[in-house]
């Protein structure tokens, strides 16, 4: 499956099958999880009854009526908003599990062969897998080498190289092998593999609530119970007011109205959209295509201050780039670049591709038309560790150009006969002495000389890390590269510091020091070697085409093993944080105005001398039409803001990488101040179309 | 109001700016164990004390330890405090044979002066003995300080300290309050009080003939050592009823600005003392700003209460009430700080503040005596507030909150809330039940909106450990001691025993250092949302019953009707 769907905000389907979810969701077992919406309920429920009693004795109370039509849509809409966060994710499980065929596994038992139901399979048997074949679970591969096509979980089409020992010994059950052979010890337990923790992830069936989630939602209640006795008090406080302003104790407070002015002061905007925010934030971490084995995982990366990155892939290019021709002794740069341009011509690799580019604009060698030549691409591989072409040149004599490292060179050369020239081997050992990659170029058995591949500072990764210093975070460059070439890559790139020839005991040495000061660390990796340092981090994400001993130490998966990643999931925890304060905030904001809609309309018999309008309607600033009217619109705003800000709830507030403070003083503008205006217009509006 | 008016707050204001660093580094010197002035003279005392009550002062607690401890001294205070009234007949020091007191009274004071709070249901004079008043509550006018700069400290070395569980030994912390702190300075004070004319003597009541010939007896007592204490530990308790209006206790306007200066000067200085022991002054100064702020605030809303002209009483300020020696704007600021400290001492009756005013005083109360507030009390409450804020508004920034490299998570909110919640179930459901009550109503003068005012004064001033009452309300009723009384144990201890959890959560933490992607604690944006959580949070609470009592009071005087 592509996680790549079509999972956008209103999905006919998704919005369908949510409404359904929002009224099955009124299961008081499903309620109670969240404590606000649950208080709602229970007000909806007690009015619905005193309408009905009403109805029975023939006394139909049509405001006692809408307050409680309107607050069952107040938890209505909360469900909603968590079922179309959780409707998006079960969109995806369901791909996936559609695209997990019933796969059949070839067990192998000794040295037969034993064809087996996947499901079947422990930890510790061992498959064979041959072209065509289905992986059938996860499993670490131990003998052969094979290209697999992993787009059923990255997406991507291009298929991979995994071979046993190093750092590309991981297969996930559902990819595809499609060339060679290669035997598979399966590592995990059926019902356990990555496919079934993705579904699980995305369709929220174990989410738990995050540690700050937690400290919210008690925020909330505390506040909930705090609003509970401010309401509870009044009937008390309206006793003694009636009885003062020579008032019957029978004109005090109804019950409706009483669970009306207590939905609107307690949290419901927040305690109904928590849950979906908290969702949402998960889907977008799926959506870029990383997999976070926990909430809190994504909550924690948004505190990183600290970030490990690799040099190669993160800061450089993952793969070198041509940028000079060195000629052997006897041959003219133009002859040795010709011979490099032909034998990249079908390759398709980054540094091929480089190498046609640089020819073309050094020496104006253009691209010909590949039929014409005659030619037989020879397509790198891990063995042979070069590529290269056969020609028949126009009078019938095949040559064959290679171009690779300067091993595979030298034993290609002298197995026809040639000589490998110690110059060569100098510039080799020299480029490869400044962090550059030589790629050495020969004919049959002359070398004609060497390109020179060197590392590339990605563009715009400089401003990355510059935005990353504005919102205080630092970034040390990790490389095996000696201290020379990494402080000159490091100021290139603009990283805050930079580890040289790191060795992975070093790396979780750093990670260590690092927390010990109190900062919180996040790095990215893919081997063996990496996975204690991966656990060591706070958060850290592992290169799906790493090892699976990576994987399991990490609490992130990237499947697109792309190092640039980390910053993208630092932003997208922040942006979870930031969502959800700028919703409390605006929630609590909003019960200024509802407050000045509810009292003066509740209070407004109070110590009147004859005309029914006491001192206390001039605190109805809103002018609202009648005390009904105004209850009723501060119930319906309530409702309706919830659904309202379900997408902003599902999007995330807008993130810039800003200083804190700047950050602050945005969403303090936007949903604090925004907050305490917004409901004054809202309710007003309201009011106005229900008196028209 | 005239020049002279403008000139005395400006003052006011700026010797308490000027004092609050002085003050502030010397309790830093004296709190960190730094060498200061007060060391070569009373440091013998300390040693020769620890060795008397067998205290080791370097061994620290936890905060299980240092919460035990701190509650076991105040019971044993409380016991003691309540068992010499019941019995003060038979001990000495009685010169006006006052008999014993009756036990609710008794249990309500104990608590009261346990508390620092110093409601008083009793009129002094009539009531106590010199020897109630000097061994039982004038020593727990400086333990319930001490107490709570105890708690203060224990907190500021939950923030500071990293990876522990140690946060203090509770004996030391009181016993260097009361050495270096209080009692110095309580010395000073009563020197100066004396020099102005308060009395502090032994002798019996004295009868006097007045110029119109009548005849009256004079109450005496050791009033000034009292009252320096009452005012600089923000207790309140007067050693009269008529407390800093009794001419005997608050002779001059001299001593009455000193006596308005002394309620603020700890508190304030604490905050500068919190920033230079966090490692910041300017944290200190933000939450001296935030207290100032709200103080002015509600200064000026209270001015224009009294000098407006309504319809009742057409453009004469209110003088109903007030002290005529002192004058309204001196009311006027007396009854704002003390009630922002939770002092409660007065110099005019509350119950005659206009409808603003008195709501001033309320709301003062009602956000949790944090403006400046109690000594210490002011500040772990506002450390509380700081909490709060700190996660609603932290998380905007895109991280797990942190005040002072210190995570806030669920234990700190949870603790944060039951320490708010606490307050205003006391307040709330005390103030309903007493207002719908026979025996609530029975202790009411007034009627209409300013009786329910009353009651929900009283409430709110025993929570908030404040002491000053509306006078109007007769609370020495069985029922007013024994609800006053738990209200007053629930506003002390269910914020203390929060703010230490907090202290000790916070101390097992790891500190992350600032960098520009910290949410900061000590600029403008900070002062201004923290104010706002404080207006917030307080005010969505007591909108409702504010609206009923004075907000109703004030607008029935606009339209020329009274209570």
């Amino acid at each position: 499956m592509s996680t790549k769907l079509n999972t956008s905000l209103f999905n006919k389907k998704i919005f369908i099958q949510a409404a359904k979810d929002s009224v099955i969701k009124l299961n008081p077992a499903v309620l109670i999880k969240n404590p606000v919406i649950f208080i709602v309920a229970i007000g909806s429920f007690l009015t619905t009854i005193i309408v009905t009693a009403g109805m029975i004795q023939g006394n139909f109370s049509s405001f006692n009526f809408q307050i409680a039509i309107w607050l069952w849509f107040t938890v209505l809409f909360a469900n909603f908003a968590e079922a179309i966060a959780e409707g998006r994710g079960k969109a995806q499980a369901e791909s996936l599990r559609n695209n997990r065929t019933q796969t059949k596994a070839r067990k192998m038992t000794g040295k037969l062969e034993v064809s087996t139901f996947a499901t079947g399979l422990k930890k510790g048997d061992i498959v064979v897998c041959e072209a065509g074949d289905v992986i059938p679970s996860d499993g670490e591969v131990i003998e052969g080498i094979a290209s697999v096509d992993e787009s059923a979980i990255t997406g991507e089409s291009a298929p991979v190289i995994r071979e046993s020992g190093g750092d590309r010994s991981a297969v996930t059950g559902g990819t595809k092998v499609i060339s060679d052979q290669i035997f598979i010890r399966i590592t995990t337990e059926p019902g356990n593999t990555f496919i079934d923790h993705i579904i699980e992830l995305v369709e929220g069936a174990k989410r738990q609530k995050t540690p700050n989630e937690i400290a919210l939602s008690i925020l909330l209640s505390g506040l909930s119970i705090i609003f509970l006795l401010a309401v509870a008090t009044l009937p008390a406080f309206f006793r003694y007011s009636l009885t003062a302003s020579g008032l019957p104790p029978s004109q005090n407070l109804t019950i409706p109205v009483l669970i009306a002015l207590l939905v609107c002061l307690i949290p419901t905007t927040i305690g109904g959209l928590l849950s979906a925010i908290g969702i949402s934030g998960m889907d977008r971490l799926i959506q870029r295509n990383v997999i976070a084995t926990s909430g809190r995982a994504i909550e924690a990366a948004g505190d990183v201050d600290v970030l490990l990155l690799d040099k190669t892939g993160t800061i450089t290019l993952g793969n070198r780039m041509a940028t000079d021709f060195i000629p052997a002794e006897g041959v003219t740069v133009e002859e040795l670049a010709d011979a490099a341009q032909i034998s990249s011509l079908s390759d398709e690799t980054p540094e091929g591709r480089s190498i046609v580019i640089l020819a073309k604009e050094k020496f104006g060698i253009r691209g010909r038309e590949v039929h014409q030549l005659n030619a037989t691409f020879i397509h790198f591989t891990a063995q042979s560790r070069m590529s290269g072409v056969d020609l028949k040149g126009d009078d019938g004599t095949a040559y064959k150009i290679r171009k690779g490292s300067s091993e595979a060179i030298r034993s290609f050369v002298q197995s026809n006969n040639g000589f490998y020239p110690q110059k060569i081997q100098d510039i080799v050992i020299e480029l490869a002495r400044q962090g550059a990659t030589p790629l050495v170029v020969a004919v049959d058995k002359k070398v004609l000389g060497v390109v020179h591949l060197k590392d590339i500072v990605k563009g715009g990764i400089k401003q990355r890390f510059a935005e990353l210093r504005k919102m205080g975070i630092k970034t040390i460059m990790i490389t095996g590269d000696n201290a020379l070439t990494a402080a000159a890559i490091a100021a290139e790139a603009g990283v805050d510091d930079f580890m040289a020839e790191a060795t992975p005991e070093g790396k979780l040495r750093r990670i260590r020091e690092e927390q010990a000061k109190g900062h919180l660390v996040g790095m990215i990796g893919d081997g063996t070697n990496d996975a204690p340092a991966l656990a060591q981090a706070d958060i850290g994400i592992a290169m799906n085409t790493g090892t699976q001993a990576a994987r399991e130490a990490g609490n992130m998966v990237d499947l697109d093993s792309n190092p640039t990643k980390l910053i993208e999931v630092v932003e997208v925890g922040k942006q979870l944080l930031m969502t959800r304060g700028s919703l409390t905030t605006f929630s609590i904001a909003n019960d200024v105005a509802k407050y000045f809609a509810i009292i003066p309309a509740i209070a407004i018999a109070l110590y009147s001398r004859g005309n029914g309008m006491g001192p206390l309607a001039a605190l109805n600033i809103m002018n609202l039409g009648s005390p009904q009217s105004a209850i009723l619109s501060a119930v319906i705003f309530n409702a309706f803001i919830i659904i309202l800000l379900v997408p902003l709830a599902l999007k995330g507030v807008r993130y810039r990488p800003v200083s804190a403070n700047a950050a602050l003083s945005r969403n303090l503008l936007i949903f604090g101040l925004g907050g305490l205006i917004s409901p004054f217009i809202g309710i007003k509006l309201i009011d106005l179309l229900i008196n028209l | 109001m005239t020049p002279q008016d403008f000139i005395q707050i400006i003052l006011f204001i700026a010797v308490l700016t000027g004092l609050t660093p002085i003050l502030g580094s010397y309790m830093y010197k004296v709190f960190t164990g730094k060498k200061h002035v007060m060391l070569p003279v009373l440091g013998w005392l300390e040693g020769l004390i620890y060795r008397f009550v067998g205290a080791d002062p370097v061994e620290e607690t936890n905060w299980k330890s240092y919460t035990f401890s701190l509650l076991m001294f105040n019971f044993i205070g409380f016991v003691f405090v309540f068992l010499i009234q019941l019995f003060q007949a038979y001990l000495p020091l009685n010169p006006a044979n006052l008999p014993n007191v009756s036990w609710h009274s008794a249990i309500n004071t104990s608590v009261s002066f346990v508390t620092n709070t110093n409601w008083q249901g009793y009129a002094g004079e009539t009531t106590m003995s010199y020897f109630v008043q000097m061994i039982g509550l004038t020593v727990q006018n400086f333990v319930s300080a001490a107490t709570g700069i105890a708690v203060i400290l224990a907190v500021i070395r939950g923030i500071t300290r990293k990876s522990t569980d140690i946060i203090g030994n509770f004996w030391t912390d009181l016993t260097r309050s009361i050495l270096y702190v209080l009692l110095p300075l309580s010395i000073m004070f009563a020197i100066v009080l004396v020099g102005q004319g308060v009395i502090q003597n032994f002798k019996t009541y004295e009868p006097v003939q007045t110029l119109q010939g009548g005849h009256q007896v004079l109450p005496m007592g050791p009033a000034a050592s009292q009252i320096a204490i009452k005012q600089l530990g923000t207790n309140g308790g007067g050693f009269f009823n008529a407390n800093s209006a009794h001419p005997f206790e608050n002779p001059t306007p001299f001593s009455n600005f000193l006596q308005i200066l002394a309620i603020f000067l700890i508190p304030a200085s604490l905050t500068y003392m919190y920033g230079k022991m966090v490692g910041s002054a300017r944290q200190g100064w933000a939450i001296f700003s935030v207290m100032l702020i709200l103080f002015l605030a509600g200064l000026c809303l209270s001015l224009y209460g009294e000098y407006s002209t309504n319809p009742v009483f057409g453009h004469l300020p209110l003088m109903e009430g007030k002290e005529t020696r002192f004058g309204i704007t001196n009311s006027v600021l007396f009854s704002v700080v003390t009630t922002n400290a939770s002092c409660g001492a007065v110099n005019a009756m509350h119950d005659s503040l206009s409808p603003l005013s008195g709501m001033v005083a309320i709301i003062n109360m009602m956000l949790g005596e944090v403006i400046f507030g109690g000594v210490g009390a002011g500040l772990y409450g506002m450390v509380i507030f700081i909490i709060l804020t700190v996660f609603i508004a932290g998380l905007m920034v895109g991280r797990t909150p942190e005040y002072l490299g210190k995570k806030i998570g669920a234990f700190e909110v949870q603790m944060a809330i039951v320490a708010n919640l606490t307050t205003s179930v006391a307040i709330l459901v005390f103030t309903a039940w007493a207002s719908v009550s026979s025996y609530g109503l029975a202790g009411l003068h007034n009627t209409g909106p300013h009786g329910f005012s009353e009651i929900l004064y009283a409430y709110t001033s025993a929570a908030g450990n404040n002491g000053s009452a509306f006078a109007g309300l007769n609370a020495n009723t069985l029922f007013y001691n024994l609800t006053l009384g738990f209200v007053i144990l629930a506003g002390r201890f269910g914020v203390i025993i929060p703010a230490l959890a907090i202290a000790g959560s916070l101390a097992g933490k790891n500190i992350t250092p600032p960098s520009s992607g910290t949410f900061r604690t000590d600029n403008w944006l900070f002062i201004g949302l923290l104010i706002g959580v404080i207006l917030i949070v307080g005010g969505l609470t007591y909108f409702p019953s504010l609206s009923l009592g004075p907000v109703v009071e004030h607008l029935l005087m606009n339209n020329g009707i009274s209570f």
